[in-house]
């Protein structure tokens, strides 16, 4: 990766359920502002090592995490023992695969991360909301909503309310789980367009089961295959050549 | 500063949550710590074997089988309605009844359950016990029977719905192997179902066991609270939980023999329903491992 | 197997499907026995009891005169000790649920906690009455009060609490928590501003019925030495002075309404029968009535929030 700002070092990164080594010696490199795309078969890792970042295998118990994750500028060690899992969620947020907003309204949701940074001016929270808003793109629709129940969003709203709820804690990576495998067509074309637009702002790590969206929107891809990384490269070299014949059986279809 | 506060939080919820350790704990010792003296003064097989009850008279008599005596014959009595009627009851719920007949009828035993059992008692000697003296004549205003009889019909919701809870997680597949066979309702049920559900049915049965057990408001009121040995269940007697009742009322003074008689009572009860709430436990846990 | 003709078997069925039917009816009788006790219970109570229910009953206190005889004292202390017993359950209650289900671990010490919780459900609650005569009334010397009282139900309905609060919480979909979690939130700021308001609910519904319940226990009120025959008020919670709430009622005698049932029951005078009726009418309602409320608090809660 020549003249790339590096956001994130990963280097040798194993994981562990319980006894199960589920990540084996991962080693690439996040380019900072860019989409990075996780693709592979089911069961290969892809969303365990999307979990490292912000530590959510933490919540569950028996998880072990060896070898680092750096972040950038700092030289933070994500994966660190001493390090608060809460902290590294501050600066790293996360989109899941199905929509989850909290059953409260437009408003709460958004508010809700920058309230667990302490902020409670009603002007300042104002100010964010709509911001983030914004910048999901959800503006225009929810604002004359505000205080109406999230749920009573659809799906592909609801997807960008998760979006501008993860943006409203200004974060430095933003990690999305297979955001629109639970979307229909237009609400996915429409979030693949935000991304492309947010990745000016933050730096993009997304898991995909679509190879296509991978090759649409992403600018490196890594391929990963039962837990271990085999190829890592700009996308428009891992979807024309691969340099590995795995990558190249999966991106023509030969297995999946 | 974060994680200070979160500590300090769940420890605070951790000592909520021994709360029910520690009543169990205080409930075994206060009954132990305070029937000790009892038993310093009246020899273990005396209180075991003799036939009287009678600790507030002079010539005071130990013996705990004239209140076990009690205890099973209102149990008895009440098992014997409440047991065919659950489980019939249960199965009819389960197999047979249309499902608007199961929503409206589900609150109705709910409602029976909901009834406090003084109120039970008052219908049981105001109530029952006429009709019965008008098919037995002989049978006096406190008996066992009329206690026994209300007790059944309080516990037949518990025994209903905890069996059908165990018919109805009856694996949907095994039951529709009966059906393609040709049999009917009735068929599988009682061939297929009640051995299925079995423990979690037991477990019933012994839920109602333990409640039966313990109740103490119906036979206070409806059997009459004068302690009697005797298995026939048209004379009045006493529990062991209507003893405790019947001494509450009066006058106890702190520390002497009749105040510790009750908590002896009351030892006794908890030995016994502790009997039955460990078997049911373990029939609850078999049959949920076997699904 | 010898060959049945087509008769044989058609007569085989037609037996079987009779038995079905027959046994049909066999438990819709069954059910008849006991929604008839139920309906009869009510009709007897009412009839009974309607020559007393008034004002009257309501604003009286118990008297040797069946006419002059109410239920002032005993629904007043019902409800005093019931504001003890929720005071003191929910908490507990509803903080012990949230352990079990949000910290603890899967180890031997959680499996104990929630063996108790399980076995103290079974208690008899007579038991829990002499727990409270050594305990509370006589070794914390809080002695024969409405505070001793209402501890005594709080524990007794503790488990019913506990129960309801850890379903409801268990509602709360895994996916919501981690949405939480991922916006930095730390464990109790997830559950007070999640996990709790989500089964508010179903914690409600729970401490009703447990409450419910708790309104018709005689036994366990009766061994800490409720008196039956009480004719005054408990000192009044509001004073003239600052600061104006006074808690010395929480120490004063008193009766409930179960325990008045039962004295007018116990009393030879026929006519005593009629104000024990009302009084039961009276208990009934109450019962009926808060098992109503927290069975439609659960239907709302379940509306507004879809899982």
């Amino acid at each position: 990766m020549v003249n790339e700002k590096i956001k994130a070092e990963v280097r040798n990164l194993n994981f562990y359920y319980g006894p199960v080594k589920a990540l084996k010696d991962i080693n690439l490199n996040i380019a900072e502002k860019k989409v990075t795309a996780l693709i592979g078969p089911s069961g290969c890792g892809k969303t365990t090592y999307l979990r490292c970042f912000n530590r959510m295998h933490d919540l569950y118990p028996n998880n072990r995490y060896e070898g680092e994750i750096i972040l950038h500028p700092d030289a933070l060690n994500i994966t660190g023992p001493d390090i608060d899992p809460i902290e590294v969620r501050m600066r790293i947020s996360m989109v899941f695969q199905r929509p989850n907003p909290f059953p409260k309204s437009i408003y709460e949701n958004v508010a809700y991360g920058p309230r667990v940074r302490g902020i409670r001016r009603r002007s300042e929270l104002d100010e964010r909301v709509e911001k983030s808003l914004r910048g999901a793109a959800l503006w225009e629709e929810a604002k004359d909503r505000l205080h109406d129940l999230a749920f009573n969003l659809s799906g592909g709203q609801q997807q960008r309310l998760c979006i501008a709820r993860a943006l409203a804690t200004d974060p430095e990576i933003l990690l999305f789980d297979e955001p629109t495998s639970a979307l229909d067509p237009i609400a996915t074309a429409k979030i693949e367009e935000l991304i492309l637009e947010l990745k000016k702002e933050v730096t993009i790590l997304i898991v995909t089961h679509n190879m296509q969206q991978a090759a649409r929107i992403s600018d490196y891809t890594a391929f990963m295959y039962i837990g271990e990384l085999i190829e890592f490269d700009k996308t428009e070299k891992v979807f024309t050549v691969p340099s590995h014949k795995l990558t190249e059986d999966y991106i023509t279809g030969r297995f999946g | 500063m974060r994680r200070v506060r979160e500590f300090i939080i769940e420890s605070i919820l951790f000592l909520a949550a021994l709360s029910s350790v520690a009543t169990t704990f205080a409930i075994v010792s206060i009954l132990v710590i305070e029937s000790f003296p009892f038993f310093r003064h009246v020899p273990l097989l005396d209180f075991l074997t003799d036939t009287q009850w009678t600790p507030l008279f002079d010539d005071a008599h130990y013996g705990i089988l004239p209140l076990m005596a009690g205890t099973l014959v209102t149990t008895a009595v009440a098992l014997l309605v409440a047991i065919p009627l659950g489980t019939i009851i249960a199965i009819y719920l389960c197999e047979f009844a249309p499902h608007r007949v199961r929503e409206i009828i589900k609150p109705f035993l709910e409602l029976l359950a909901a009834v406090p059992t003084v109120v039970f008692g008052y219908f049981a000697l105001i109530f029952v016990t006429p009709i019965l003296q008008k098919l037995i004549p002989a049978l006096p205003g406190f008996n066992m029977l009329s206690a026994g009889l209300v007790m059944g019909i309080m516990i037949v919701p518990y025994i209903a719905s905890v069996s059908e809870d165990a018919m109805h997680a009856v694996p949907k597949h095994i039951l529709e192997g009966s059906y393609a066979m040709g049999a009917t309702r009735f068929q599988t049920a009682v061939r297929v179902i009640i051995p299925s559900a079995f423990s979690g049915i037991a477990a019933a049965y012994i839920l109602g066991i333990s409640r039966a057990v313990g109740e103490t408001m119906i036979v206070a009121i409806a059997a009459g609270q004068q302690p009697n040995l005797t298995l026939n269940p048209m004379e009045p007697a006493a529990t062991i939980s209507a003893y405790i009742v019947q001494v509450s009322l009066g006058d106890l003074p702190h520390g002497s023999i009749g105040y510790q008689t009750i908590f002896v009572a009351g030892l006794s009860l908890m030995l016994i329903t502790l009997i039955f709430n460990i078997l049911g436990y373990f029939l609850a846990k078999r049959f949920r491992e076997v699904y | 197997m010898p060959e049945q003709s087509i008769d044989d078997i058609r007569r085989m069925i037609a037996r079987h499907k009779l038995l079905d039917h027959i046994f049909a009816i066999v438990g819709i009788l069954s059910l008849m026995v006991g929604i008839l006790t139920l309906l009869a219970l009510f009709t007897e109570l009412a009839i009974e009891g309607a020559p007393r229910i008034g004002w009257k009953l309501f604003t009286s206190f118990p008297s040797r005169h069946p006419e002059e005889a109410g239920i002032l004292s005993a629904w007043v202390g019902t409800t005093l000790i019931m504001l003890v017993t929720a005071a003191s359950a929910v908490p507990l209650g509803v903080a012990s649920a949230v352990y079990l289900e949000e910290y603890a671990r899967k180890n031997w010490l959680t499996a104990i906690i929630e063996i108790n919780v399980t076995n103290l459900a079974g208690v008899p609650s007579i038991v829990y009455g002499l727990l409270a005569l050594g305990l509370f009334v006589y070794k914390l010397d809080f002695g024969q009060s409405i505070l001793s009282a209402g501890l005594t139900l709080a524990l007794l309905i503790l488990p019913i609490v506990i129960v309801s609060a850890r379903e409801a919480i268990r509602a709360v979909p895994g996916s919501i928590r981690e949405a939480a979690y991922a916006l930095g939130a730390t464990k109790w700021q997830t559950v007070r501003d999640h996990v709790l308001p989500y089964s508010l609910g179903g914690i409600l519904t729970g401490t009703i019925m447990g409450l419910s319940r708790a309104i018709g226990e005689t036994a366990p009120v009766i061994t800490i030495g409720a008196l039956t025959f009480i004719a005054f008020l408990p000192q009044s919670p509001f004073s003239a002075d600052f600061p104006y709430v006074s808690f010395r009622w929480l120490m004063d005698s008193f009766t409930v309404m179960p325990i008045q049932m039962f004295n007018w029951t116990s009393r030879p005078e026929a006519a005593f029968q009629h104000n024990a009726a009302a009084a039961g009418v009276v208990l009934l309602v109450m019962t009926l009535i808060m098992n109503g409320i927290a069975i439609y608090i659960r239907y709302r809660f379940r509306k507004r929030i879809k899982w």
